[in-house]
């Protein structure tokens, strides 16, 4: 008789297998490959034969191992735990593979996502008798500080509670039961969900309320939504990597996940050193207690990284259930890209441009789909929200290639890096000129509710003084500085401020690193303050060079320095100098 | 049992040889990774490696070229084994070729351990945050772009660049302040010439410092594709010296294009489907299991530090060479062609340049607690410079503004003063810092924006006049 749930090894050739003997499985199941039992899927299947992409490195993998299916497809263990834990691309907790293989990674280790021996305190929400579906809280447990993990009745299950326990439990234990017209549906606090399938809800909405992120030039320029997508393209060192640590340290987002897919190790551990020790200024608590860390470095498993974004946005979706903001940080999408294009290479597809599959487009598309601000499923009516901020990584530089181009047509803020600006350590390098936001409509109202009315409209002009300088800087180019009329020299001074003492953030200085909305709105009425005394002078015909000679500018370019408590007094002192000074200007 | 084992496994069925590849037909059980020993009908030993095993056949890169194998007499033996390299202690001061055979007449190791040279990812939950700041002596390094132990940082150069010069520099002045354990060097060669080599062998040997090399060396005219072996048989005696015997260890990687371009052979001889330029589409995942070899542990002692030395074709950064390096490491030197011609000494151009590590390996206890801000007001004023230099070229120097003329005058002095420095001169990084400020104190107080307040007061216009190492 034939056995269906085992093949054979046919050939190996890098992290792609193929394996004899398989009808019968399905596309995208997981198997187990070869003597040590390597994790791997399927990703192409012809008659009796199996391709399947390997999660672990192949070396010494032989022709006529076995390979032994498992039924199902690749899944994440869902429930407690997974705030706070580190986990590689297929979810295996980073720290207990390091307590079976040490230091280096090693190969075939099995581990549970979640842990199984540890307990939670379960506290039931709802009742004997109640009637419930599919996102329907069952209870909770304080997951961390700041989390509380609604145990919900995963999608497709429903029935009458028939049971329901109070109490400490292990993930899999039962702490309830539904009567599904007579069918016992017991349920644990753990649940399992394919990564490659967006997890239900009932109805997308708008975005409406900005993600507040503490950096000047996405809160005031170029916002995100809740529930948005963004995208941050750059060569390398133009700061892809340190704007996503600031997104995920500071965005006032409930839960955040972060998925290091195909970068480096130590960019890894520096999270780990310092969430832990940060704190959320939305909160109080330490970062780590809203953060769960995704992280397949570029040397490892290449198939494990293409899995990795999938694991990340599938976590993601299981908080936004239950009803929490969620923001997903993926650094970078670029090497998701060129794992997907490993893959189809070695598959032999027909490659599209630089070598890319044809699909890439596609499957761009539907991952940054699988954000937004939705309408939860379950009968109460509940909200929630992905927002997905993908770091893009154009080889030279340049925007014009596939990932970038595809990317592009499906995110909605672009948040440019610019290598001439991080060469002259302007932090964050992000180009105010090429960057956009699709949400500026979208938000605008929330601005003018919860910061002031006037935020938006002292956006307009300063994005108008960003804009002018830059046609100035072309005569200067041309003809030298002096040959400009005296307002325009004076608008250089005024847009020389907007780019330094504004959009310039730097990401290590304790203060500067977390700007809050309300001293963005005080710094900006400062440097408007500035400019309306600088059009002054310029019509009592003071000279530019006085005025660009003022001592309050140097007072000015350390206001971001100044403590986020105090920044109300100490604004009050700034608008006061800036008067005081301007007056004595005119009366010399 | 095992001879029979052995014999089984050789063959005389290579049907194609094809550039670096042959294909050997109708084995059995072969691995993929495997170790290959072929005799060619002249009777010559050569290595390769199983790149795709099927069931009755096994596609095999040979590291010393194909010339002179057939498909007729030619013998394959499969080891039964993945690639290795058998380590001691003793390996300190020895020479070996590409395939790491010893080439310095000396005895073969008696192996304490025999490791496999693809090496294993380390658990980032593993990793220790390397924080620790060597001082080179060379001011636009320590100064502007700092290397701390455990760092990848390479050096993109071109042709006729003084790339090896700046580097046995570095290997020769590296010291970690406050602390006597000697670093030991690994080098590993790649396509270079024999001057090439000579000189770097001359320059250890003039510090004195042989017995704490231990250098891999392929040439010009070594076979090419053994380069894809050479760097990792490098990093693996470095893993073993660093986390077996808490060494700390730089490993010098030179030159990484000869590298990729034997990449490139072997991906076109398999007719793979090219990424940009020819090079394979997977070379950024190849290279991050070299460079990702770097690193620290927490719990042990020792460290690698990665220099790799490449060559930017036509001296464009944007070539997947560079471009993909850039991308892994923790930052780069970018040696600049004009300073060059202008005689400036290391060439290094700060303004593409960086140190992606810096921020943990200085300031107050580690190096001084104004030194961030120093370097990041030398940046902006040079970068200002610069542009004004440009400038000055179309509109002439008259049209220049009060501050643009101050920035002038900083570039050429950063470039003439701090950037120089002779190849022995030794500066600590209190001359780097306080040359550092003995140029920004041109620049009126007010605009060192860059700069907390109190440092100004400690050092503006108070910079004892620089005195290099002797
Ligand atoms: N907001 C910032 N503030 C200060 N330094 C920054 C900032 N953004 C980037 N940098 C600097 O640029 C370097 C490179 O940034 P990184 O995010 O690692 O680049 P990428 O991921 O694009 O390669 C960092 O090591 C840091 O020195
Ligand atoms: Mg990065």
């Amino acid at each position: 008789m034939t056995d269906y749930n085992k093949g054979k090894i046919k050939s190996v050739a890098g992290p792609l297998v193929i394996a004899k003997g398989m009808r019968g499985c399905e596309m995208y199941e997981v198997v187990r490959v070869g003597n040590e039992g390597l994790m791997g899927e399927t990703i192409k299947l012809i008659e009796d034969l199996a391709y399947i992409q390997v999660y672990e490195d192949t070396t010494g993998l032989k022709p006529g191992e076995d390979v032994i299916r498992t039924g199902a497809p690749l899944s994440v263990e869902l429930g407690p735990g997974i705030i706070t834990n580190f986990y590689d691309g297929i979810q295996r907790p980073l720290l207990a593979i390091k307590e079976k293989s040490g230091d280096f990674i090693g190969r075939g280790i099995d581990v549970p996502s979640l842990d199984p021996e540890k307990k939670w305190d379960f506290r039931p929400i709802a009742k004997e008798g109640d009637e419930l579906q599919g996102g329907d809280f069952l209870g909770e447990v304080d997951e961390s500080k700041v989390i509380a993990h609604k145990i919900m009745v995963p999608p497709g299950k429903k029935g009458k509670v028939a049971e329901i326990k109070s109490g400490a439990f292990t993930v899999n234990e039962v702490i309830a039961v539904l009567d599904d017209n007579g069918d016992k549906v017991e349920l644990t606090m753990k649940q399992k969900w394919p990564v490659r399938i967006g997890r239900p809800f009932k109805e997308k909405l708008d975005p409406k309320e900005p993600l507040l992120t503490g950096q000047r030039i996405y809160d005031t320029f170029f916002p995100i939504a809740k529930g948005g997508t963004a995208a941050i393209p750059g060569g390398f060192g133009t700061g892809k990597t340190v704007s996503q640590h600031q997104l995920a340290k500071w965005a006032d987002s409930q839960v955040v996940v972060y998925v290091g897919c195909g970068e480096r190790g130590n960019e890894m551990t520096e999270v780990l050193m310092t969430f832990p020790q940060l704190d959320d200024p939305n909160t109080g608590e330490k970062l780590m207690e809203r953060s769960t860390l995704i992280a397949n470095t570029s040397n490892m498993p290449v198939a494990a990284r293409e899995a990795s974004i999938y694991t990340g946005v599938t976590i993601a979706e299981y908080y936004r259930d239950m009803g929490y903001d969620v923001a997903l940080m993926a650094d970078s999408s670029s090497r998701w890209a060129e794992a997907l294009r490993e893959i189809s290479g070695r598959l032999e597809e027909m490659p599209g441009e630089e070598g890319f599959p044809a699909y890439l487009g596609t499957k761009l598309a539907d991952f940054y789909e699988r954000a937004g601000r939705v309408l939860t499923a379950g009968s109460e009516k509940r909200m929630g929200s992905v927002s997905i901020i993908g770091a893009v990584s154009p080889p030279g530089g340049d925007f014009s290639e596939p990932v970038s181009q595809n990317t592009l047509r499906v995110v909605s803020s672009f948040w440019a890096l610019d290598t001439n600006l991080a060469d002259r350590r302007h932090f964050p390098a992000i180009n105010w000129l090429t960057s956009y936001s699709l949400y500026l409509d979208f938000v605008r109202n929330w601005y003018d509710e919860n910061i002031d009315k006037e935020f938006m409209v002292i956006r307009g002009d300063m994005m108008a003084i960003l804009e002018k300088e830059s046609e100035l800087q072309e005569i200067v180019q041309l003809v030298g500085q002096d040959a400009l009329p005296e307002a325009d020299r004076a608008l250089l001074e005024v847009a020389r401020m907007i780019r330094e003492d504004y959009l310039q953030q730097h990401a290590y200085h304790e203060v500067d690193s977390y700007c809050p909305k309300e001293k963005q709105f005080l710094m900006l009425k400062v440097i408007v303050k500035f400019y309306t005394e600088v059009k002054k002078a310029i019509e009592l015909g003071i000279s530019a060079n006085r005025i660009t000679g003022v001592k309050i500018k140097d007072e000015i370019a350390r206001m971001k320095y100044e403590p986020n408590q105090q920044f109300s007094k100490r604004y009050e002192e700034l608008i006061k100098s800036i008067e005081s000074e301007f007056e004595s200007l005119r009366n010399q | 049992m095992k001879d029979k084992d052995l014999k089984s496994r050789e063959y005389r069925s290579v049907t194609q040889v094809a550039g670096p590849l042959m294909i050997v037909e109708g084995v059995e059980g072969v691995a993929y990774g495997e170790v290959v020993h072929i005799r060619t009908p002249g009777g010559e030993e050569r290595m390769g490696q199983v790149l795709e095993s099927q069931e009755n056949l096994a596609i095999v890169q040979v590291f010393e070229g194909t010339r002179g194998l057939d498909t007729d007499e030619t013998r394959v033996r499969f080891s039964g084994d993945i690639m290795r390299i058998s380590l001691s202690k003793e390996i300190l001061g020895r020479s070996f070729d590409g395939l790491g055979r010893p080439i310095d007449g000396g005895p073969e190791l008696i192996p304490e351990a025999s490791l496999s040279i693809t090496g294993a990812a380390i658990n980032p939950t593993a990793r220790a945050y390397p924080d620790e700041f060597i001082q080179t002596g060379i001011s636009t390094i320590d100064g502007m772009n700092t290397l701390v132990r455990g760092q990848k940082l390479p050096i993109f150069s071109g042709s006729g660049l003084p790339h090896n010069d700046l580097a046995a520099q570095i290997a020769r002045q590296a010291t970690v302040l406050g602390s006597n354990e000697p670093f030991s060097v690994i080098f590993a060669a790649m396509g270079i010439t024999h001057e090439e080599a000579n000189f770097f062998m001359n320059s250890f040997e003039s510090s004195g410092a042989l017995e704490r090399i231990v250098s891999f060396i392929n040439l010009a005219d070594d076979p090419a594709i053994e380069r894809i072996i050479t760097p990792r048989m490098a990093l693996t005696t470095a893993e073993f010296l660093a986390f077996t015997y808490d060494t700390h260890v730089l490993v010098i990687l030179t030159d990484m294009t000869n590298y990729c371009e034997a990449l490139r052979e072997i991906s076109s001889a398999r007719e793979e489907v090219p990424g940009r330029r020819g090079y394979p589409g997977y070379m950024y995942t190849d290279l991050s299991t070299i460079y990702e070899r770097a690193g620290r542990i927490a719990g042990r002692k020792g460290s690698i530090t990665q220099m790799p030395i490449l060559s930017m074709p036509d001296d464009d950064i944007t070539h997947p060479v560079p471009d993909l390096t850039g991308y892994i490491t923790e930052g780069q030197f970018v040696l600049s062609r004009e300073l060059h011609r202008k005689g400036v000494y290391p060439p290094v151009d700060v303004l593409p340049s960086l140190s992606r590590l810096m921020n943990e390996g200085i300031g107050e206890g580690k190096t001084r607690a104004d030194h961030l801000g120093v370097s990041d007001q030398c940046y902006s004023n040079y970068a200002e410079g610069r542009d004004v230099r440009s400038l000055v070229a179309v509109v002439g120097e008259e049209a220049l503004s009060e501050r643009d003329r101050l920035n002038l005058k900083f570039a050429d002095a950063f470039e003439r003063q701090f950037v120089t420095q002779g190849p022995d001169e030794n500066r600590t990084i209190e001359q780097t810092l306080n040359l550092g400020w003995e140029l920004l104190s041109e620049i009126p107080e007010g605009e060192l924006k860059r700069i907390d307040a109190k440092y100004i007061d400690q050092h503006y216009k108070k910079a004892s006049p620089a005195k290099t190492g002797e």
